[in-house]
């Protein structure tokens, strides 16, 4: 059973690589411009050419990211917390966050632009109006599931609500919320890379919008690999705090996916 | 040994522990709400092991809500130790079928819980945690469960957790403890054992219990009085004491005095079901 586990710890590698060599096969036996669709070798000679002026957009793009995501995680998790203990908050504010979160954020883009200039800032903003959705509702989710039987053994023992939520909530939750960390991180590059294709004069985005506009297509894609590696990296990241902080969900077995990773 | 004492047929008994003089409690939402319980009379002496029994749906587990002063009656009051229940008590324990143990926190950990929490030993926890340590490991000892300590919830079976669950309804020596049909998810070996266990810590530790249950065997087997409600709106409609001698044990439930208690409970539960 050896080569079984060796396959299963492989198999992210392997899938990836057969994925490139499809694509790869595919543009060369169909013969597809490389104006439409560049080969993943076009891709990654671009990357590699190009990086001394990718490498700077794309770490541009990744402190933006990161400081929405930062701002949506302490934002998102008071939300989900006031959300997830009060009934009537929840109540209160359902309707308007459900609205909310159905916005396409590229309509507000324009706005924000309208308000704070083209630049970082609105990239900052979508990326942190896209990522505080999920981290809210997963939190307000564990804390409002707390049993009630456990509240009311709790109460009986004259607990207010406070020490309910920091005793059971809070502890309770946090599976959901580092759940919820995977998503948003990689909900938070999307964010900040649409504000970068609308409206910046640097970034990832920016790059890849001036690309597009020059026929420059491999460097498009190559652009393209960067914002996916630096979001499985990011996840990855979300992963093992997760596995660090949560075993007891688990039950000691790692099964979130790129667990490994 | 232990005898069982001469009826409390009225809840004007003042000597009584916790009196239930009258209590009615309306749920509201929906059109009209709810009416959980109604003109409800129950006296229970200090020391005494009392049981509920009733069809399903018939406010048993509100009464434990009101005498823990979870819940106010909507008319009547609930009195316990001369008295008037107007917020939550804190010397009860309450354990309930759902065992509802935290799954971060080990054995131990979630005996402690109640102590974090409850006054005075919230203020002490830090200054005595060794001390309530080792209360917490004797008490696992008694109900059996010693090597379960330092294992999570999840490693525990259905048995196990029920006990752990008793353990943290006792940890800080409550005077009432208020189950709510506690091992009523459990096979019936399980079941028994647990029995046997909480017989032997009431004994030993004179805590008032009131038991709320459907199983009419687990009544007479473990209470001095059996209180029997009938349909929701549920009140108190038959009283039966069981003067079966103590301590307890599994030979007892063949004897006839022991099946005629459960036939009479059993008849009286039936009348109700089929009068609305």
């Amino acid at each position: 059973m050896k080569w079984r586990r060796a396959l299963y710890n492989a198999s992210p590698w392997i899938t990836t690589f057969a994925f490139f060599v499809v694509w790869e096969i595919g543009c060369r036996v169909f013969k597809v411009p490389t104006f439409l669709l560049p080969t993943p070798t076009d891709s990654f000679k671009a990357l590699i050419e190009y990086w001394p002026g990718i490498w700077p957009n794309a770490e541009h793009t990744l402190i933006t990211t990161l400081i929405g995501f930062g701002i949506a995680v302490v934002f998102g998790v008071m939300l989900g917390v006031a959300v997830g203990a009060s009934p009537l908050l929840y109540k209160a504010l359902n309707p308007l966050l459900i609205g909310f979160n159905s916005i396409p954020k590229v309509a507000v883009v324009p706005v924000l632009v309208l308000w704070f200039g083209i630049g970082t800032v609105p990239a900052v903003i979508t990326a942190f109006l896209v990522a505080f959705f999920p981290i809210s509702v997963n939190v307000a989710t564990g804390i409002a599931t707390t049993e009630p039987e456990l509240e009311d053994v709790l109460r009986s023992l004259g607990a207010s609500k406070l020490d309910i939520l920091y005793r059971v909530g809070l502890p309770r939750s946090l599976p959901y919320f580092f759940a919820s960390l995977k998503v948003a991180i990689t909900l938070a590059f999307v964010g900040s890379v649409i504000s970068e294709t609308v409206a910046a004069n640097e970034g990832i985005g920016y790059l890849m919008l001036t690309a597009s506009s020059t026929f420059r297509v491999p460097l498009v894609f190559a652009a393209l690999f960067v914002i996916a590696a630096m979001g499985i990296v990011m996840y990855a990241v979300a992963a093992a705090f997760e596995r660090r902080h949560t075993t007891w969900a688990t039950r000691g077995v790692d099964r979130t996916p790129f667990g490994s990773g | 040994m232990r005898v069982a004492s001469p009826i409390v047929s009225t809840a004007q008994d003042a000597a009584a522990f916790v009196r239930v003089e009258g209590a009615s409690l309306h749920y509201r939402g929906g059109e009209e709400g709810v009416l959980a319980l109604k003109d409800t009379d129950i006296a229970i002496r200090r020391g005494e092991f009392a049981a509920v029994v009733g069809p399903s749906g018939c406010g048993k587990s509100t009464l434990l809500k009101l005498i823990s002063g979870l819940n106010r009656p909507s008319a009547g009051r609930v009195v316990v130790d001369q008295t008037e229940v107007k917020k939550p008590l804190k010397i009860v324990g309450m354990a309930f079928q759902n065992p509802a143990l935290l799954p971060w926190r080990t054995t131990l950990e979630n005996l402690l819980l109640p102590l974090q929490v409850v006054e005075p030993h919230r203020r002490q926890f830090r200054r005595e945690r060794e001390r309530y340590i080792e209360r917490a490991r004797a008490l696992l000892a008694k109900v059996g469960l010693v090597g379960a300590e330092d294992r999570f919830p999840w490693q525990l079976s259905g048995g196990m957790l029920q006990r752990a669950s008793l353990c943290r309804a006792l940890i800080h020596d409550p005077q009432i403890l208020l189950l709510d049909e506690p091992f009523g998810a459990l096979d019936a070996f399980t079941r028994e054992e647990l029995w046997d266990v909480l017989q032997s810590l009431w004994q030993e530790q004179h805590f008032t219990v009131l038991l709320v249950t459907h199983d009419l065997a687990e009544a007479v087997y473990l209470a001095d009085t059996v209180h029997v409600f009938s349909n929701r709106p549920g009140r108190v409609v038959y009283r039966c004491n069981v003067d079966l001698p103590r301590p307890r044990n599994a030979d007892m439930r063949f004897t006839k005095l022991f099946v005629d208690h459960v036939h009479d409970l059993r008849a009286q539960i039936s009348r109700e079901r089929v009068t609305p």
